[in-house]
């Protein structure tokens, strides 16, 4: 098998295909410079692989490289984007009088201050997983599909994949200022369907970061994901109907978090603030949660899934507060949107590939531990849903309506937990939702990163996170009236 | 491309692959987006993809790269090939016999030579009259997410080692606006589209801007209403979705995996007489149309329910060898191999008129849009988010917000009580307004 070694960004492009830093800087100079409030170039080179199990075997294996160039010019609001997978000169040099013709005039005088400090060191990595021993891989998924069968007669069958990738990116401004990093993510996942008396029921689970292969083994971390996908599964054999109302919701730590990244979370991103698109424009200041409530995007954790050492545009990550004891005190911003709203970029700039142009994204989103003892939360509640896993969610911006759907959840009657409940989704008001969280549990936990944010048609990895909270009253979308 | 395919199969057979097919696709991109009547965004796109699986006996494996250069295309075969001795064998895997690969390509008209000859201008202006129709409809339409139009050339090609080649060209074209209405201090948003292959055919983009306009308009004033158990009428785009869901559920790999609530339920009614499901690739001019699946197998008109009655899988070579069953032509390509993919879905029309559907409703629920990803496949457990007008005494009363609708697929489809006459291709999947006989609204 041919590794291809990802070693600094500007040599290996230099490398692979001649673009040396003088003739980058021609490019950009001559077809760019001084007739734009802003220009880039976005390199990017990206080697993945998939490896899936199920019936028992490794069937499914592929390898992946995919390539290009995106090249930006921006003047006052307006933005021109060329990207080419051929990263022969002569495209690139065609991609970016595309991209200036829009743009041709400077509205502003005023240059983009570039991120101040140097980007973080978060995840260097020997070995990325991509380049490790395939025998390996196909040992670890192989050693999942037996504890899962192992675990229950009930698991029918087994879904196991590993895939990784490496992702090297190059930055570089007319200035002649660029700035590189390597991104290695991995994510292995275990899908459990199970059967008794003729029913059936699915469960999954997984995690990975920006992690090396070694992770997995770490901690018995594979044969935890596969025996929480059994869990889950077997547990919603026996689940009755979800009920259907507005209701008391404790939702559990970790991955509930997902409460966050819908409700507020894309609700404070630049671009819809600028546009004043978001039910949250124009509320700088004011009392959005309750004073329980801190809100965090942190892209510096080092190892997470959401983190970068730079953003998309270079900006190094940050920890930034959204909302700080119930306040909304903080937007995540590119630098477009930083520009022309007068504030800082944020290191929130991010794109899926360089056939996107960057856009506001959230990192690691979550929620500041509280006092709380969890079980003294549930027990507070006489009637209630408890919340512990959920699929995906969606908010609709403008009017702050968001859901996120329980894959996991129980009846609490009368302060304890009793009956699993099947799958049901949440419906809630951005805006209104944090001001209804009564408790604040002091058990913060990450999710175990698996998270996958979609925005204007590009997916980028992101991390959640959330202590157990109380919600006092959101309406939960059971068949159960 | 067929050339270059053709190097790629003769290069993976020299490296000791027993069989193997290679798929490209090569495309030119065009987009722009107005906001305010000012140009916010244009891009421009050019792009490259080459996916290959091989076979070593009955081992597969699959690659793919969007690098052609000389090097980087040997190198992805020889990875492709090393993949393929570490994966377990399985005797069902292989490509399709070649008695049944497709032996005439035929003309689907899936392209528009002169649509995209307009200058980044003239592609401007339509995405400004669009948003510029929205935005003057109406004086509470004030502000505006945008107007955008966008055009697509692309070639694609399909090579296979026992014997096929062939290649076609597509064009695409569409339009939209999304405007933002407001109303004592609360807004809305809502769109309107079109997507075409030929560009004369796209509505006027008056007609979408003013569309989009009255879909946000009527969404102001929104309220969330109590929780009940009441009929549901889905309008034609969310109908569609549901459309989906059954595709999904007869798709080769969710059956052989038992991961399907529709799983065993072949010749069975799983849904109401008035409903009708089929998916045909080959209508012309059709935006899911194509004139081979990505196994070079010939494409087909495939009924998939009959008057309720589930009348067929939708497979690929594999998943149908998995079942016992022969393909069914609905091999799809992605960067990871083969798998099963629908041409154009829809849900027949049936003879009601809309209007007639709402107004057999004393109250209940007329939904415009669904979020979230409350479905689960494998038991047909249904709960999403909905936006929509509640229909009182057979009227459009008031909008509705902040709702969930609830229920099983299998129960929904067989409480389908009308089917409208309303049928329009807007995407690759499509049906009329439906009646659901009886859902539950999760609200306050």
């Amino acid at each position: 098998m041919t590794t291809t070694k990802l070693a600094r960004p500007e040599r290996f492009f230099e490398d692979r295909f001649g673009l040396t830093s003088s003739a980058l800087e021609r490019l950009l100079g001559s077809h760019l410079a001084g007739r734009v409030d802003h220009a880039d170039l976005f390199l990017e080179y990206r080697v993945s692989e998939e490896l899936t199990l199920e019936e028992g075997a490794v069937k499914k294996a592929s390898r992946h490289v995919s390539q290009g160039a995106g090249i930006r010019a921006q003047s006052g609001e307006r933005t021109g984007y060329a990207h080419t997978d051929d990263l022969a000169l002569p495209n690139l040099e065609e991609a970016a009088r595309q991209a200036r013709a829009i743009a041709d005039q400077a509205s502003s005088t005023t240059a983009v201050a570039v991120g101040s400090g140097r980007p973080h060191d978060l995840y260097a990595l020997a070995e990325p997983p991509v380049n490790a021993a395939l025998d390996r891989k196909v040992a670890l998924l192989l050693k999942m599909d037996a504890a899962a069968r192992a675990l229950d007669p009930r698991v029918k069958q087994v879904i196991a994949s590993l895939g990784s990738e490496d992702v090297v990116v190059l930055i570089a401004t007319p200035s002649g200022w660029t700035v590189g990093d390597v991104r290695p993510l991995t994510r292995l996942n275990v899908t459990v369907i199970v059967e008794e008396n003729g029913k059936r029921e699915i469960g999954a689970y997984g995690g990975g970061g920006r992690v090396p292969f070694d992770f997995f083994l770490e901690e018995d971390r594979w044969r935890r994901y596969t025996s929480e996908a059994v869990r889950q599964a077997t547990i919603k054999l026996h689940a009755v109907e979800a009920p259907a109302g507005e209701m008391t919701v404790v939702l559990g730590p970790g991955w509930p978090g997902i409460l966050l990244h819908e409700a507020v979370g894309h609700g404070l991103e630049g671009d819809f603030n600028r546009k004043q698109t978001s039910a949250f424009s124009g509320r700088m200041g004011q009392k959005v949660a309750s004073d329980l409530v801190t809100v965090i995007d942190d892209g510096t954790i080092a190892n997470r899934r959401g983190s970068l050492n730079v953003d998309d545009e270079g900006i190094p990550t940050r920890r930034n507060v959204l909302i700080e004891k119930g306040v909304l005190v903080g937007y995540m911003q590119d630098r477009l949107n930083a520009r022309l709203m007068g504030g800082e970029p944020t290191g929130n700039g991010r794109r899926e590939s360089y056939a996107h142009q960057p856009m506001p994204r959230m990192t690691n989103t979550f929620m500041l531990a509280g006092q709380d003892d969890p079980a003294d939360i549930i027990r507070s509640v006489p009637h209630g849903l408890y919340a512990v896993n959920f699929g995906g969610g969606q908010v609709d911006i403008t009017n702050g309506k968001f859901v996120f759907s329980a894959s996991e959840a129980y009846l609490i009657e009368d302060g304890k937990i009793t009956r699993p409940v099947k799958g049901a989704t949440l419906i809630g008001s951005g805006p209104e939702a944090l001001t209804r969280v009564s408790r604040v549990g002091h058990d913060l936990k990450l999710d175990e990163g698996v998270g996958t944010c979609g925005k204007d048609g590009q997916s980028v990895p992101v991390g959640v996170g959330l202590p157990t909270i109380r919600i006092d009253g959101i309406t939960v979308g059971g068949t159960q009236v | 491309m067929l050339d270059l395919l053709s190097d790629v199969l003769k290069r993976a057979r020299e490296r000791g692959a027993t069989a193997a097919d290679a798929f490209l696709v090569e495309d030119r991109a065009f987009s722009a987006q107005v906001r305010l009547g000012r140009v916010d965004t244009v891009k421009h796109a050019r792009e490259q993809h080459l996916s290959l699986r091989v076979f070593s006996g009955r081992s597969a494996a699959a690659a793919s790269t969007s690098d052609f250069s000389r090097t980087s295309v040997e190198r992805l075969v020889d990875e492709a090939v090393s993949l393929s001795r570490i994966t377990a064998p399985d005797e069902l895997s292989g490509l399709p016999e070649a008695s049944v690969l497709a032996r005439e390509i035929p003309a689907l008209d899936l392209d528009d030579p002169t649509g995209h000859d307009l200058s980044p201008e003239e592609k401007i202006d339509l995405a400004r009259r669009c948003e510029a129709a929205a935005l003057g409809a109406d004086p509470r339409i004030t502000n505006s997410e945008g107007g955008d139009f966008a055009d697509r050339r692309a070639r694609y090609a399909y090579a296979a080692s026992h014997g096929f080649a062939a290649e076609y060209g597509t064009s695409s074209f569409s339009l939209s606006a999304s405007p933002v209405a407001s109303e004592n201090g609360h807004m809305q948003r809502d769109g309107w589209y079109h997507v075409t292959r030929k560009r004369a055919r796209l509505d006027s983009p008056e007609e979408i801007g003013k569309t989009a306009a009255r879909r946000a308009l009527r969404r102001l004033g929104a309220r969330q209403v109590k929780t009940a158990q009441v009929p549901v009428v889905f309008d034609p785009e969310v109908a569609a979705s549901l459309v989906r869901h059954v595709a999904g559920a007869v798709a080769g790999p969710s059956l052989y995996r038992g991961a399907s609530f529709l799983l065993g339920k072949l010749g069975e009614q799983i849904a109401a007489p008035g409903v009708t499901i089929i998916d045909d690739g080959t209508i012309a001019g059709g935006l899911g149309s194509r004139p081979f699946d990505g196994e070079g197998l010939p494409i087909l008109r495939t009924v998939i329910v009959d008057k309720g009655v589930l009348t067929s899988y939708l497979l690929d070579t594999y998943s149908g060898r998995k079942l016992g069953m022969a393909s069914t032509h609905h091999a799809a390509r992605d960067g990871s191999g083969v798998t099963v993919g629908t041409t154009n879905l829809y849900l027949a029309k049936g003879a009601t008129d809309p209007k007639d559907l709402i107004g057999s409703v004393k109250q209940g629920l007329y939904v415009t849009e669904l979020i979230g990803f409350g479905v689960n496949g494998v038991t047909g457990d249904y709960s999403r988010g909905a936006v929509g007008m509640w229909i009182d005494n057979g009227e459009l009363a008031y909008p509705v917000e902040g709702i969930t609708i609830a229920g099983n697929l299998l129960d929904m489809f067989r409480a389908i009580e009308g089917v409208g006459n309303d049928l329009v291709f807007r995407d690759r999947t499509a049906a009329p307004t439906v009646l659901v006989g009886r859902m539950t609204v999760a609200g306050a």
